[in-house]
């Protein structure tokens, strides 16, 4: 049990919890892209799928707590990280100069907060449908909740398509560092291994943007329609 | 040539400090960054003032000990130490920013110079092999594979002069750290003491108050020795191998 806490308490060990975390988000934001690309299907392919999801039942219920273990254990970890950051260097420099921190390296504590709110409006917006409560009655001719539906009339408003355009880019902005650092954080990394991890991560993350944006994207120009 | 230093002055440890312009004035392109300093450093003498005090040893890129943040890069513009930074490396007339490596765990002593004890301290939580003294035995009774030896040896490389943790956003210690646990890690003689080593030395360097890695790798592109950010994902592996071993054995 000491060495243990000892390990979560030390550098090495919180920033393993981040870069796991991050993992197993990662390993969710890939899975929900490829659920929902299914929308290019039609709607019987979406609602069946959705449908399926539901079924699990409690089992669905372990998949949403655990998600959301790891929400929480990936914030509080990167929290008390930035804070330590921040208390090891109380007097700055007057001129700085960087050589290789990316854009979206520097960025990620605004990126990952920017996602949590994300995060949060789109349960309200299609889970709980606290935006839209007509969401919530929303059947197809079988009976099923009808989510190829509620997701046409969502996107149809440009408010709500930009929004998600620009939350999904804050996303893969976050990936764009996160998916090469998390494989150095886990010392899965080695000069042979490097270019795989950062070239790979950059080319994910893009993918990641270009697919879930393409939802939206293709209902405000009505390759998508009811 | 001449140039216009911004150099942070501060008397001792206790007392603020300030970036304060001085002149510099006559300088040959030969010269080398610290015998800019030695030449401004007369100028001060003669008229009075204090020399601006910097540390320097070696003065040919092995020691460690020159350090500065020049225009916000540790040891400036060029991939070496200070003391291998050349003038002709800056432009007539160019206005110069000099300031100390900045971490808590470097406290300024004096003017330029800043304390890196705390990188001896991990040095001697388990930056060593506990060796038998006395008669060396056959070489050849050690086989090292070639790409452990090269992989050590660039890892040993690290003169420990703080560089990384200067340019780190983070103040993190991590490639040194990383440089040291690698190369013992790598080598038969370092076998012994490989999970006590990783353990030692990273709670050390946490207790000395280094920040995280983000693994923005500022530390790799500012390294005068070269350390790759490959250590980092070593000593990521080593910790969290040997605090396993710890847990079960
Ligand atoms: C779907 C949601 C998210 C995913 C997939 C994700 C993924 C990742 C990954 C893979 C890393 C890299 C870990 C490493 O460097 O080893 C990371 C780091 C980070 N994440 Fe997230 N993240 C998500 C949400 C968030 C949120 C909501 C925050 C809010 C604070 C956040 C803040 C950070 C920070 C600050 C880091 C950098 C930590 C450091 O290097 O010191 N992330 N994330
Ligand atoms: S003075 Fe020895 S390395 Fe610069």
């Amino acid at each position: 049990m000491n060495s243990i806490s000892s390990y979560l308490s030390s550098s090495i060990g919180r920033k393993w919890i981040v870069a796991l975390t991050g993992l197993g988000l990662f390993g969710f934001v890939v899975g929900h892209l490829i659920g929902n690309l299914q929308v290019f299907l039609g709607p019987e392919p979406l609602n069946r799928y959705a449908l399926f999801l539901q079924s699990l039942g409690e089992l669905l219920w372990v998949i949403r707590l655990g998600l959301l273990a790891m929400v929480v254990a990936h914030i509080v970890f990167t929290i008390k990280l930035r804070m330590e950051n921040r208390a090891a260097r109380p007097v700055g420099y007057a001129v700085t100069n960087r050589r290789a921190a990316t854009f979206p390296a520097r960025m990620m504590t605004l990126s990952g907060l920017m996602v949590l709110c994300f995060i949060i409006f789109h349960l309200l917006h299609f889970t709980a449908h606290k935006i839209d409560p007509s969401f919530a009655h929303m059947t197809d001719a079988m009976g099923r909740h009808d989510v190829y539906r509620m997701l046409i009339l969502g996107f149809q408003s440009k408010a709500a398509s930009t929004f998600y355009i620009v939350a999904v880019g804050l996303l893969a902005m976050h990936l764009n560092h996160g998916i090469g650092s998390l494989f150095q954080t886990l010392g899965l990394n080695s000069a042979k291994l490097r270019p795989l991890w950062e070239k790979g991560g950059v080319a994910l993350s893009w993918l990641i943007f270009l697919g879930y944006a393409s939802i939206p994207v293709a209902v405000l120009t009505g390759v998508l329609k009811l | 040539m001449n140039l216009h230093l911004k150099v942070w002055r501060q008397k001792d440890a206790k007392s603020p400090g300030q970036l304060v312009p001085i002149e510099a004035r006559n300088i040959p392109e030969d010269a080398s960054f610290l015998e800019m300093l030695d030449i401004v450093n007369d100028d001060l003498t003669v008229k009075g003032e204090e020399p601006i005090a910097f540390d320097h040893d070696c003065r040919e890129g092995i020691c460690g000990t020159c350090s500065l943040s020049i225009n916000g890069l540790p040891h400036g513009p060029s991939e070496t130490t200070t003391c291998q930074l050349y003038m002709r490396k800056f432009k007539d007339g160019e206005t110069i920013h000099v300031e100390p490596f900045r971490a808590k765990t470097f406290p300024v002593v004096r003017d330029l110079i800043v304390d890196r004890s705390a990188f001896d301290r991990i040095q001697q939580a388990g930056g060593f092999i506990t060796a038998r003294a006395g008669s060396a035995q056959d070489a050849n009774c050690l086989p090292v594979p070639k790409v452990a030896a090269d992989a050590a040896m660039e890892a040993a490389a690290c003169i420990g002069c703080g560089a990384c943790v200067a340019a780190c956003p983070n103040a993190s210690a991590m490639l040194f750290v990383g440089a040291k646990v690698s190369h013992l890690a790598l080598l038969p003689q370092g076998q012994a003491e490989r999970t006590s080593r990783a353990l030692k030395m990273v709670r050390t360097m946490d207790e000395e108050g280094f920040g995280n890695c983000s693994n923005y790798l500022e530390c790799e592109a500012v390294c005068p020795a070269d350390i790759p950010a490959s250590v980092i994902a070593r000593l990521n592996r080593e910790y969290t191998v040997a605090s396993c071993k710890d847990a079960v054995c």
